[in-house]
């Protein structure tokens, strides 16, 4: 798909012309046998498929000559054995182009380079499948009419263009692991995300936030199996039992986030996949350097002043220095920003509580609750509120 | 815009309603949302609704009335209320139905307000 996207710079035409050609390899592979490269014989028919359908649209003189040379090619890669380019990393570049919608971009790398189907990524975005479908199909529009290019941005513009196809991965993988008590795997996306994080990795090997990102998934979803007791109920980071970590995910995630940080150019994502870091180590430890994590998320605001990072801090503060100095952080938050960020409440309840403020912890654990969207969230706030 | 959120509810939610055990988990999870819709400013109205043997149902039929015990059609979960909110698209009122208590258990529909 990015192959043929890429030569062809439309989405649409090439998603389609692809789908012609695996029907027609569904007819003839039964009867002939599969090819020695089916990647390569698929290739090919779309393309031809591609040069039929523009044939028929009656395209300009001009791009006559683009035909043959595609043609040619086509012909070429027939050839068993034949290696053709990977255009993924052009095609992760226009998903997360500057111009279009930034809601639209997770999706759509979702849809093109993973070939999701878009119910199943409205309902991890918690979208309206209709309205998910139109939103994707009026991107590739805008793609093929805006005329954005299939290319791999000069140096000058890479770092920024790498942070939205980043951002867009992350939006993928979920709220992340501030957001009391979110399962990634709810969205049901955490899985694609990672293999997103290496596909980047592996194309992008010199970028040390991409590195930083793939560690934080990595982290994060090591202790995917930690969030729940064996009894389904919800249990806090800082009450999981290591044991139930993947310690293999943990020393691949710190493993890659040291090839990161040799780099000397540390970002957003390495600083949160420090943060995540700090915490794993409490499975050698047996403690967690709270007062590291607060350290960690300053540097962090310092790039990236999201509401979240500004929550996870003042947690970190409340553990090193006191739930007073968390409260601090926490009012220090503009309260529009957290009318309706559940971990805000839930963090701001549990201090109010340790403080002895029964009234005011009484309103903060509702308000948590009422905007909880995981049950076992909610039944794990309520038996806090309640003891 | 206004949007309804319809909550349909199974027989074990409905039950939770008056469960010695249940019933302050249950009573406490929506006193919560239904706080947490107004703090945002986006709720407009709604009702809770007493269970489906209490429905009546009436049709008028080639001018004859038809009057029927229970809800208007035997289904695994019924309509155990409903929230009227005000938010500026549908992203936001999935949002919030998301949040919904019974959207764990049962279902819950959303549907744009006419505007009359």
């Amino acid at each position: 798909m990015a192959c043929l996207a890429a030569s062809w710079r439309d989405v649409v035409a090439a998603e389609d012309a692809l789908g012609d050609a695996l029907v027609s390899a569904l007819e003839t592979w039964p009867r002939v046998g599969v090819p020695d490269n089916p990647d390569a014989w698929l290739l090919a028919a779309a393309r031809r498929q591609l040069i039929d359908a523009s044939r028929h649209a009656k395209v300009e003189a001009s791009a006559q000559p683009v035909l043959e040379l595609l043609v040619g090619q086509a012909q070429h890669e027939v050839v068993p054995g034949t290696v053709f380019p990977d255009e993924r990393l052009k095609l992760l570049f226009v998903c997360a182009h500057p111009a279009i919608d930034e809601a639209a971009r997770a999706p759509l790398m979702l849809q093109t380079v993973l070939g999701l189907d878009a119910a199943r990524i409205a309902s991890a975005f918690l979208i309206a499948p209709a309205t998910m479908s139109q939103r994707l199909v009026r991107v590739k529009a805008k793609i093929r009419d805006a005329g954005i290019t299939f290319e791999v941005p000069g140096s000058r513009e890479l770092p920024s263009r790498v942070d939205t196809v980043l951002d867009a991965i992350y939006a993928a993988f979920g709220s992340g692991w501030e957001d009391a008590g979110a399962d990634p795997r709810r969205k049901g996306l955490a899985e694609e995300a990672i293999w997103l994080g290496r596909l980047v990795v592996r194309l992008l090997p010199e970028e040390p936030e991409a590195l930083g990102l793939l560690a934080l998934m990595l982290h994060c979803e090591a202790r995917h199996d930690a969030r729940r007791d064996t009894t389904g109920r919800y249990v806090p980071l800082d009450q999981q039992d290591v044991t139930r970590w993947s310690s293999a995910m943990i020393a691949e995630a710190e493993e890659v986030l040291a090839t990161a940080a040799s780099a000397g150019k540390p970002g957003r994502f390495q600083l949160e996949a420090a943060i995540q870091s700090a915490h794993a180590r409490r499975a050698r430890t047996g403690h967690t350097d709270w007062e590291a994590i607060a350290l960690l998320y300053e540097g962090l605001l310092l790039c990236a002043a999201t509401t979240g990072a500004r929550v996870g801090q003042a947690a970190a503060l409340a553990q090193a220095r006191g739930a007073e100095a968390g409260l601090t952080a926490l009012d220090a938050i503009p309260p529009d920003s957290v009318a309706t960020y559940q971990p805000y409440w839930a963090l701001k309840a549990h201090l109010l509580k340790r403080l002895g403020r029964a009234d005011d912890a009484e309103q903060a654990y509702a308000r948590a609750i009422g905007l909880a969207e995981d049950s076992a969230v909610r039944e794990f706030l309520s038996r806090e509120s309640a003891g | 815009m206004k949007y309804t959120i319809l909550v349909y509810e199974n027989t074990a939610d409905f039950g939770a309603r008056t469960d010695a055990k249940r019933k302050d988990a249950y009573w406490g999870a929506y006193r919560a949302y239904t706080k947490a819709l107004t703090d945002a400013g986006v709720m407009v109205g709604g009702a809770g609704l007493q269970p489906p043997p209490l429905a009546t149902t009436v049709r008028l039929r080639d001018g004859k009335r038809q009057v029927q015990d229970g809800p208007f059609a035997e289904t695994k979960e019924q309509l155990g209320g409903y929230y009227v909110i005000e938010v500026p698209d549908l992203d936001q009122a999935l949002d919030w139905a998301a949040r919904c208590p019974s959207a764990s258990n049962g279902s819950v529909e959303v549907r744009p307000n006419l505007s009359m």
